[in-house]
């Protein structure tokens, strides 16, 4: 059908042009990926412990963290807004999770402290986390807050709400008790499954999942649309406030599965976890090339981002560079990579 | 014996604050006919047509749908209900491919998951009716205007839109572009859809139109069957008989003032060459995406011209910036009041007073004095001039605009479209500040796409297609059929569509 389109009209013809279409894209993924070969190379090069298979489970394990996160903030800034509760939320999840297992919920009526399942804990935690991600959808959609004030004010409540839980204290054991059929925690963060760390699977399993939810759903579309340009979004049918809810409360699911595979890594819930990671979840969004104003972008570049921001941290750290340059070096990549992505538009490459 | 509408409005009135924009407005839209929806910037149409569509609500009256009284709270439950509108500012998503456009808010989807194939194979039918050969995966934006207004109509049809309001569809498209339209237009009209069709070239609308209904000032002013009338009849109407176009006065052109030689800025622009001298109004007519805007930014400073040279007075532009352009007496009226123009947040006089450079410091005495001068001098109307810009209407706004920019005495004033979304009366004014200015010695260009006010208020009339300048007219000799006929992107040799 299209190919005897094709011959009437010769422009029609040619492969989609300019930049948004398939080479375009590849192009543009591409520079994210170029940058994580060069950074392997190199660091394998310079430090030979890089590439051994001990040195890559860690680096993947510290990668999951940010790019789980990251995953969420993806869709939040595809559609024109920004989270930065991700961290508190992540604190907050771990401080529930932490009071469920170590102290059960005390019904002072009945005299009773309820336990519950490990898995049950971890529902309600990753609720407690779309709750407050629910809050931020609400803010944004239903009473017109700028995201950044939205969710700046829910990073305080959070955070207060994840103090409050403990007085400011940490829950030291999540082991659970066997009388109380509580234990098993630790699988989120500590253990394997064939070989491989759980977190490093949970990784794959948002990665994977949101890249599918983003470009091959409905929902991935409206989520587009809204960022790229809300006004065409709403005339076009697509329920816009209800594509802006949806993101923050699954931004603040992704966030509270960060929580728990922290607390559940330490064995212990600290509630100042998680602080400054929505800049960390931030900076891998945008390295992966996605634009801050919306609309333009995806999951796979952020994965792809989050793996250079995890791979230039470890790999400055086998090298020996002091902290304080890494964090420099840190800045000096995102500012670069934006740059690059400004150029990118402006002359269409 | 005409068929029972399937969308009517009946009485419909819309409050806004300030104005009353509707005033109990009766329209009906028959099953199979096309009614086209007339009327000068402000009489009410978009609203009209807003409300149809489920964007906006009426503040009195209602609607009905098969004769049955309906309320659409949003355009998606419109949309739901058959009624679709095709807008006049493209709405596609520049970035998505033609046929994640087509279905954007109606997507198919096999469990939850997007079916490509068929969307793209739905797409490449419906492209095949509208006799546009695009291949599905092209990204909207990089398609002409012209096939991105099919692509808007696609939509529609795919969504098997009973009722289809179509807001000014011709106005970015070429003369062979328009007969493919009007051929589709044949085709859902023979399928029973109820089409709406809103313009502002009167001379298409009796080819198309089965009846026409003309809106003065939120009011339904006349209703007609077309074979039954004549242009002038409906000119007549809109206008209220009042002859828009006033006794232009042959004005001596006074000394050179401003020069473009082979001015070209990508696609945009090419190879344009003209000169301005002291009092002159020079009008820029051409369709939407002709390149006046891109001319007019140019010569402003806001884009930087790939070749060619700008001289002013004498003097060579090349390599100023915009603030050393407005220094040197250039000043833009920028095209969208809303996006590039006005602070919302600043009152009235710290608008006026934006471009203005002070010394040290603001006095705030001599800056209230400025603005109540201007105010009164352009008949600005607001109570205080301290109030926000925002509670000024259209018209007033642009004075406001006007006035900032005659603050910083410019020897080339730059209108692009100076009444936009400007009522008839606050036109008429703005009309005779324009020239006023040329009288003292000013150059004025100013852009429109409306003939009318090129008609009225240009001494000489440059005509703009595909980025060319394709006609030059004398005020005395321009007709409106040769301005249109330069202004077909056939006249720049070759169209931008198809290239």
């Amino acid at each position: 059908m299209a190919n005897a389109e094709a011959t009437r009209n010769p422009v029609a013809a040619v492969a989609p042009r300019g930049f948004g279409g398939k080479a375009g894209a590849l192009l543009f993924r591409g520079r994210a990926l170029v940058a994580l070969f060069a950074l392997l190379i190199t660091f394998s090069i310079l430090s030979p412990a890089f590439l051994s298979a001990a040195n890559l489970t860690i680096l993947l394990k510290h990668v999951a963290i940010n790019a789980i996160m990251a995953v969420g903030m993806t869709f939040v800034i595809l559609s024109g807004g920004i989270d930065l509760s991700v961290g508190s939320i992540a604190g907050l999840s771990g401080m529930i999770a932490g009071l469920l297992i170590d102290q059960g919920i005390v019904l002072r009526s009945f005299g009773v402290v309820v336990y519950f399942d490990v898995w049950l804990v971890i529902l309600l935690a990753a609720l407690a986390g779309a709750a407050v991600g629910a809050v931020n959808g609400l803010l944004v959609s239903r009473l017109s807050v700028a995201p950044f004030i939205a969710t700046l004010g829910t990073m305080y409540a959070a955070r207060g709400a994840a103090l409050l839980i403990s007085g400011g204290a940490t829950f030291p054991n999540l082991a659970g008790r066997p009388e109380l059929h509580n234990t098993g925690f630790a699988i989120l963060g500590s253990e394997t499954l064939l070989h491989i760390p759980v977190p490093i699977w949970l990784m794959l399993f948002f990665g994977v999942g949101g890249a599918f939810l983003a470009a091959r759903t409905p929902f991935g579309r409206h989520v587009y649309a809204v960022g790229g340009n809300e006004r065409a979004a709403l005339l076009s049918g697509i329920r816009v406030k209800r594509v802006q809810l949806l993101v923050y409360i699954l931004s603040g699911c992704c966030s509270a599965i960060v929580g728990m595979i922290i607390a559940s890594q330490l064995g212990a819930s600290h509630p100042a976890t998680g602080e400054s990671f929505e800049l960390n979840a931030i900076a891998a969004v945008v390295l992966g090339g996605t634009s801050l104003m919306g609309g333009r972008g995806g999951i796979g570049g952020t994965i792809i981002g989050a793996l250079v921001i995890g791979a230039l941290a470890d790999g400055l750290v086998l090298m020996g560079v002091s902290e304080f340059w890494q964090i420099v070096i840190k800045g000096v990549v995102i500012v670069v990579a934006v740059v690059l992505d400004q150029m990118q538009r402006r002359f269409r490459w | 014996m005409s068929p029972s509408p399937v969308l009517a409005a009946r009485g419909v009135s819309k409050q806004f604050p300030g104005t009353l924009a509707l005033d109990r407005v009766d329209f009906p839209a028959p099953a199979g006919q096309v009614t086209a929806l007339v009327g000068e910037n402000g009489a009410g149409k978009s609203t009209l047509m807003q409300i149809l569509a489920g964007i906006d609500q009426p503040t009195g009256g209602r609607l009905e749908l098969d004769g049955r009284p309906v309320e659409f709270a949003s355009s998606r439950e419109a949309a739901a209900r058959g009624v679709a509108m095709i807008h006049q500012e493209l709405s596609l998503l520049p970035e998505m491919s033609v046929a994640d456009n087509i279905f954007l808010g109606h997507e198919l989807s096999r469990r939850g998951v997007l079916d490509r194939a068929a969307e793209e194979r739905r797409t490449t039918e419906l492209l095949d009716r509208l006799e546009q050969a695009i291949h599905p995966r092209t990204p909207a934006g990089s398609l002409p205007l012209g096939q991105q207004q099919a692509i808007e109509i696609a939509r529609a049809m795919a969504r098997d839109a009973r009722v289809l309001i179509m807001d000014e569809p011709t106005s970015a498209l070429s003369a062979a572009e328009v007969d493919v339209l009007f051929r589709v237009i044949r085709d859902l009209k023979s399928r029973g859809v109820a089409i709406v069709y809103i313009t502002h070239h009167l001379e298409e609308l009796l080819d198309i139109s089965d009846s026409v209904t003309v809106l003065r000032d939120g009011r339904v002013v006349a209703e007609a069957a077309c074979e039954s009338v004549r242009l002038d009849w409906i000119v007549e109407k809109m206008t209220g008989g009042i002859a828009a176009s006033e006794a232009k006065t042959p004005r001596a052109v006074g000394a050179p003032v401003f020069s473009a030689r082979n001015l070209s800025l990508g696609r945009d622009v090419r190879n344009v060459s003209f000169e301005v001298g002291a009092g002159e109004i020079v009008g820029f007519y051409g369709l939407l995406g002709a390149g006046r805007t891109p001319l007019f930014e140019a010569i402003a400073g806001l884009r930087v011209e790939d070749s060619g040279e700008l001289r002013l007075g004498g003097r060579d532009l090349g390599g100023l910036s915009i603030a050393a352009r407005l220094r040197a007496g250039i000043a833009l009226v920028p095209e969208s009041r809303q996006r590039d123009a006005i602070v919302p947040a600043l009152s009235v006089r710290e608008n006026i007073l934006l471009a203005s450079r002070g010394g040290m410091y603001v006095s705030a005495a001599k800056e209230r004095a400025k603005a109540a001068e201007l105010v009164m001098k352009l008949r600005i109307r607001t109570a205080d001039a301290e109030n926000p810009i925002t509670s000024l209407s259209g018209g007033n706004q642009q004075k406001v605009v006007l006035a900032r920019y005659l603050l910083t005495s410019p020897k080339l004033f730059l209108l692009d479209e100076p009444t936009c979304g400007v009522d008839i009366g606050a036109r008429a004014e703005i009309y005779e500040i324009i020239r006023r200015l040329a009288a003292e010695g000013m150059a004025v260009l100013f852009a429109s796409c409306d003939l009318q006010e090129i008609m009225t208020l240009a001494t000489r009339i440059l005509v703009m297609a595909s980025g060319r300048i394709t006609g030059v007219f004398t005020a005395s000799e321009a007709s409106e059929e040769a301005l249109v006929a330069a202004s077909s992107p056939l006249a720049a040799g070759g169209s931008r569509g198809q290239r």
